[in-house]
């Protein structure tokens, strides 16, 4: 039942690793940690710094940022997996979020999924496809069920897809 | 509003009249629609006046417990301590969409909200928790919080008033459970979102073990305009049979609908004209099978019950529901039932925290089980066992969630029996159980 | 008439647990509030020594007036409530709880070394389902090497979270996590950080499964093969409460047994997997006696008579004894040290500290040496270089000290009265009596705190090894250094009549919890 990403085939997680906090993002973070009264606080936000940047959280990734706020790595590993959002492996350069929640799993989401596997040809949910442009996963309700099948590709919502208009939302992203 | 649609003139659009209106986004934009007065003159009244007022007014908490709004702000007294405000904007119960457009098209109007909520209950500072996934809204959000500190209305001095309002937007990372006021309370302080026990209540010790009060998007809105136009003005919103239930509530619509979207209408609507006629009632050559009328944890109501019901906390409760947060989900005569249960049950096994013994397995067996009769592989004895699980899973945990998940369990087996049993094959009293490697997760 | 309970003890709180009046400090939860009064809740993620977490939910009991069963761990005392634990509601509960527990749980009781002493058997067995009524296929993940000597098995994993918050809260460790969420949560671990902590293995004690083992103890022994008895850890001076568990006569295992004033409910892992020298057979085991160029077998009489005789005739005599010898044996000894005029030395081997961080008081200590304390204060002073001064005409006795001799300057004669007899020393030895180690007789150790505290027989001494203090008290005997009862107690007793420190004291006023010397200890090694 896991929503998360699988590791694209080949990939190398352990390539080498370049540090997040430095320079602007460390001043950012410095300046974040004064909105809350404990370094754990900025442990949500720093791990998003963290992806926005790396892409996905890794292991590395991890022990960066608990060295910079005094928690251990298992501490924060223990977080990056309680959440969704955290990509435990590297995405498609299209990172493509489907809703099939109740609400619009009544207005055909599932068949939004099947069309969306197809045209990417990632074949299987969490699977990145061969040129690394595509993941697919099914996300729970995303709070646009009025806008059924709302889409998240990476952090943009696309309201009201249909089976008709995959296509061209796919040919859209390039 | 209907947005996207036009407001339908039985509306009564108060949180939702500038919805789709571009310029109501900016501070200057807001502020020509009157935004921030009522902030200032808050400011200048003493908090327990200003709480007053909302208790008077009779708002309820609109995330979906309903808890009367000011006498909830009269739990922070000033004892000096650090006090927190959290905005839950976490809205991520199947059904609801209603915060999200509160941001993404007046942001300004949850700031103002939120700063005069802050000074309700003697905090100086408030976090608005959004969920990750509102991309839109937290971008909305965190200019509009930038442009107002830029403007002095946030910050040391707020609006010239000599008190400090600080306010941070703090983005979520995708867990529904961190939509429980505690659970949201652990995520913004950097742990796992699990939910906390109670006692302490976070009026006691809450947020960092300080004092805290977590209110949601739609109820600071409201609490604005209380402020604004009073508290009579407020419960003349309303239908005046049933005076615990006061002023307006945004409903999210979605589902099998002529016209989804978030309709703002006075408390007491008649439902059957809101589901038939406001919204369109259902898509064209079809007529509805079930209604959800408070998002998915709330239970299933049939079109009959729901004709003569009247839309506010006490009147869905009598018609054998409640009102939760609002999200009224329908379903048509094409829907599975069955189906549709157990998507809803995979979703709260999805979402469970794991704490709790009964909601970490109740949630993913409920599931399963629902899944194989789905599959034609059900018994009998299945549909006796789910209820059992449900009763094993009803008022004993930590919070709600496993509560949640039994109820659509229970209201769907109630009025849709014959969906199940007309799945489960004749004389079937035992089970293959799939070898390991055909297992999913 | 006796006075109503509240008034009788005012600034408690009094209420009803299963129709028993208990009466407790405010603030009491109701599962220790309980517990006074015999009655068990059943629980699992509950320890005495944690943060309440409240989360396995075995413990809801039904208090009348409240809307819903509570949590007994998390609910504390109030005035006049009536609590049920076996009503019908809150027994239905836990069955339902331990229903759920079940149906991932692997059916492992023939292969688990938890099971006999397993708290999900216990409950499952007292009120649990007959039948699993669960079709679905089994959540399965790999076992998991977490470190140190724990392994990890997922698929029997109660998500009590004893050991997260035993390595945070109390080992200031924080290597283990909570991973996933729903049912796919696990214990987890970030690679790279393992359980190495010196204390980490309390969360095999603190599993109430069979999730987390020990490496050491895997497949060994069942536990209803076991025998225990309650000792005393003699790997340092803390004198951590333990108990011997043993199994055909071999310690195959030992573990903490909990004394709130020395280790609460913990022991390290140096002083756990010390047991293994207890059952060596390569040890003194007979009387010896020098024929010629070596030790040959003798009878007990015979080598009694060589040691007091060599006694007697030497110019000098130099106790050197191990500070792990019991008080009772160290105090016969101190008294035939004085009767002979002997200078009475002890060295003490340390290592590094390793404290548990958040328990007062409580850690691996440098001194590892069960009994330096007592040595002490019955008179024995440490000394780096206990033989170097010997010369011809002194006699050397060894007690239980071998490996701390090195070597022996010539001439110097030779007694030991020990477990172990090294090479260097056999070829010197005059005699060499064979004793007990601290598993094979009674005795009491007295801790760096000054807790002197008893340790009961656990094995029986092999061939015709004598207890320590018996040993030394038929040598005391027969150089006219007094005579000694036959029984641990006894000769206790006479110590604390005889050393004003342990004035008062008895095997019974010591119980199975110990007690504090009278004399200050901070002048002593």
């Amino acid at each position: 039942m896991s929503l998360h990403a699988m590791a694209p085939a080949g990939h190398d997680d352990h390539a080498a690793y370049t540090a997040v906090f430095t320079g602007a993002r460390r001043t950012e973070l410095d300046e974040l940690l004064t909105h809350y009264p404990t370094k754990m606080a900025a442990l949500l936000p720093a791990l998003w710094m963290l992806q926005e940047d790396r892409g996905w959280v890794s292991p590395e990734g991890m022990d960066e940022v608990a060295r910079v706020l005094d928690l251990t790595p298992a501490y924060v590993k223990g977080v990056v997996t309680f959440y969704t959002m955290y990509h435990q492996h590297p995405v498609g350069t299209h990172f493509i979020q489907v809703c099939t929640t109740t609400p619009c799993n009544v207005c055909g989401a599932e068949d939004v999924v099947s069309t969306f596997l197809k045209e990417t040809k990632c074949g299987e949910l969490g699977v990145t496809s061969a040129d690394g442009k595509y993941t697919v996963v099914e996300v729970e309700c995303l709070g646009a069920c009025g806008f059924a099948t709302p889409v998240m590709v990476n952090d943009a919502l696309v309201e009201c897809v249909g089976v008709d208009t995959v296509k061209d939302l796919l040919a859209g992203l390039d | 509003m209907g947005y996207p649609h036009p407001s339908h003139a039985r509306e009564t659009p108060v949180i939702s009249k500038h919805f789709g209106e571009s310029e109501a986004r900016t501070l200057s934009g807001w502020q020509a629609r009157g935004g921030y007065e009522t902030l200032r003159q808050a400011l200048a009244t003493d908090p327990v006046e200003v709480q007053n007022v909302v208790k008077d007014s009779g708002l309820r908490g609109r995330g979906g417990a309903g808890f009367p709004t000011g006498v909830k702000w009269s739990f922070m007294k000033p004892d000096g301590k650090t006090h927190y405000l959290c905005i839950n904007a976490d809205e991520s119960e199947p059904g609801t969409f209603k915060d999200r457009e509160i941001m993404r098209w007046t942001p300004h109007q949850l700031l103002e909200g939120t700063a005069i909520a802050a000074h309700a209950i003697y905090a100086e500072t408030a976090y608005i928790y959004i969920r990750g996934e509102y991309t839109e809204p937290i971008a909305r959000m965190r200019e509009a919080v930038r442009d107002a500190y830029a403007a002095g209305i946030l910050g040391a001095n707020a609006m010239g008033s000599g008190k400090r309002v600080d306010v941070h937007v703090h983005k979520g990372a995708g867990a529904y459970i961190c939509g429980e006021e505690t659970a949201l309370m652990n995520s913004l302080e950097g742990r796992r979102g699990n939910p906390r026990i109670k006692p302490p209540f976070p009026a006691v010790a809450g947020l960092f073990a300080q004092p805290t009060t977590i209110n949601n998007v739609e109820t600071v809105c409201a609490a604005t305009h209380v402020l604004k136009h009073g508290a009579d003005w407020y419960k003349s919103l309303s239908s005046p049979t049933n005076p615990k239930s006061t002023g307006t509530k945004l409903f999210s619509v979605c589902g099998n609908v002529a016209r989804p979207g978030n309709y703002e209408v006075g408390m007491g609507f008649s439902m059957k004209e809101f589901l038939w006629d406001v919204c369109g009632g259902p898509p064209a050559g079809r007529t509805f099978k079930a209604i959800i009328p408070g998002g998915s944890s709330v239970p299933i109501l049939t079109p009959e019950e729901c004709e003569g019901a009247v839309m506010d906390y006490e009147g869905i409760q009598a018609a054998g529901s409640l009102l939760g947060s609002g999200g009224v989900i329908c379903f048509d005569d094409t829907q599975d039932m069955v189906r549709q249960i157990a998507r809803l049950a995979r979703f709260y096994a999805h979402e469970s925290c794991a704490q709790c013994t009964q909601c970490r397995e109740g949630t993913a067996w409920t599931t399963r089980i629902l899944e194989r009769i789905r599959d034609g592989e059900g018994t009998m004895k299945d549909l006796d066992t789910l209820l059992e699980i449900a009763d094993n899973m009803t008022g004993k945990t930590i919070c709600v969630l496993s509560d949640s998940c039994a109820t659509p369990v229970v209201s769907g087996l109630k009025k849709f029996r014959h969906e199940f049993e007309a799945k489960i094959p004749k004389n079937r009293s035992s089970v293959m159980i799939p070898s390991l490697s055909t297992a999913a997760a | 008439m006796t006075a109503p309970a509240a008034l009788a003890n005012p600034g408690m709180v009094t209420l009803t647990i299963e129709g028993r009046e208990v009466v407790v400090p405010p603030g009491t939860n109701l599962i220790e509030a309980a517990k006074t009064v015999g009655v068990l809740i059943p629980h699992y993620c509950y320890h005495p020594t944690l943060p309440v977490a409240g989360v396995c939910r075995m413990c809801l009991v039904e208090v009348e007036k409240f809307p819903k069963l509570t949590p007994a761990c998390a609910t504390t005392v109030g005035e006049g409530q009536v609590v049920h634990v076996h009503s019908e509601k809150a027994r239905e509960a836990r069955k339902g709880v331990l229903e759920f527990l079940l149906i991932n749980h692997p059916l492992d009781c023939p292969i688990c070394d938890q099971s006999g002493e397993c708290e999900l058997q216990d409950y499952t067995f007292a009120e649990g389902r007959k039948d699993s009524r669960y079709m679905e296929p089994k959540r399965f993940n790999p076992m998991e090497d977490f470190g140190g000597d724990v392994m990890y098995v997922p698929n029997r994993c109660i998500l009590c979270t004893r050991c997260v918050r035993f390595m945070d809260v109390v080992a200031h460790d924080p290597v283990l996590n909570v991973s996933e969420r729903g049912d796919r949560a696990y214990i987890g671990k970030f690679e790279g950080s393992d359980l190495t902590h010196e204390w980490a293995s309390n969360v095999v004690d603190l599993c109430p499964v069979g999730a987390l083992l020990s490496k050491d103890f895997l497949n060994k022994a069942r536990a209803w093969e076991l025998d225990r008895a309650a000792s005393i850890c003699p790997s340092c001076s803390q004198g951590c409460n333990v108990m011997l568990e043993t199994r055909d006569d071999i310690v195959v295992r030992i573990r903490p047994r909990p004394n709130a004033q020395v280790n609460q409910h913990f022991a390290c892992n140096t002083g756990r997997l010390n047991y293994r020298w207890i059952n060596r057979r390569d040890r003194l085991q007979y009387p010896m006696a020098r024929v010629a160029d070596a030790l040959a077998q003798t009878s007990w009489d015979a080598a009694l008579d060589v040691a007091s005789a060599a006694i007697r005739h030497a110019t000098r005599v130099t106790v050197l004894a191990s500070p792990s010898l019991s008080n009772e044996a160290l105090y016969i000894l101190s008294q035939l040290a004085q009767h002979v005029g002997a200078t009475s030395l002890m060295t003490i081997e340390r290592g590094p500290e390793a404290p548990l961080a958040g328990v007062k008081d409580l850690s691996l200590r440098a001194e590892r040496a069960a009994n330096h304390t007592g040595a002490a204060l019955l008179g024995f002073s440490e000394s780096d270089a206990p033989v170097v001064s010997l010369g011809a005409g002194d006699l050397l006795l060894v007690v239980d000290a071998a490996t701390a001799v090195a070597s022996v300057p010539s001439g110097v004669d030779v007694i030991v009265i020990g477990t172990l007899l090294t090479d260097a020393l056999a070829s010197l030895a005059l005699v060499a009596l064979p004793i007990a180690n601290y598993a094979e007789e009674d005795g009491t150790f007295t801790n760096l705190r000054g807790r002197v505290q008893r340790f009961l027989q656990a094995k029986a001494p092999p061939a015709q090894a004598r207890p320590s203090y018996r040993a030394l008290a038929d040598v005391a005997q027969r150089v006219g250094a007094g005579e000694y009862p036959m029984l641990a107690g006894d000769v206790f007793h006479k110590l604390a009549n005889g050393v004003p420190a342990f004035a008062g004291m008895s095997y019974r006023s010591l119980g199975l919890q110990g007690a504090v010397v009278s004399a200050p200890i901070e002048a002593l090694v």
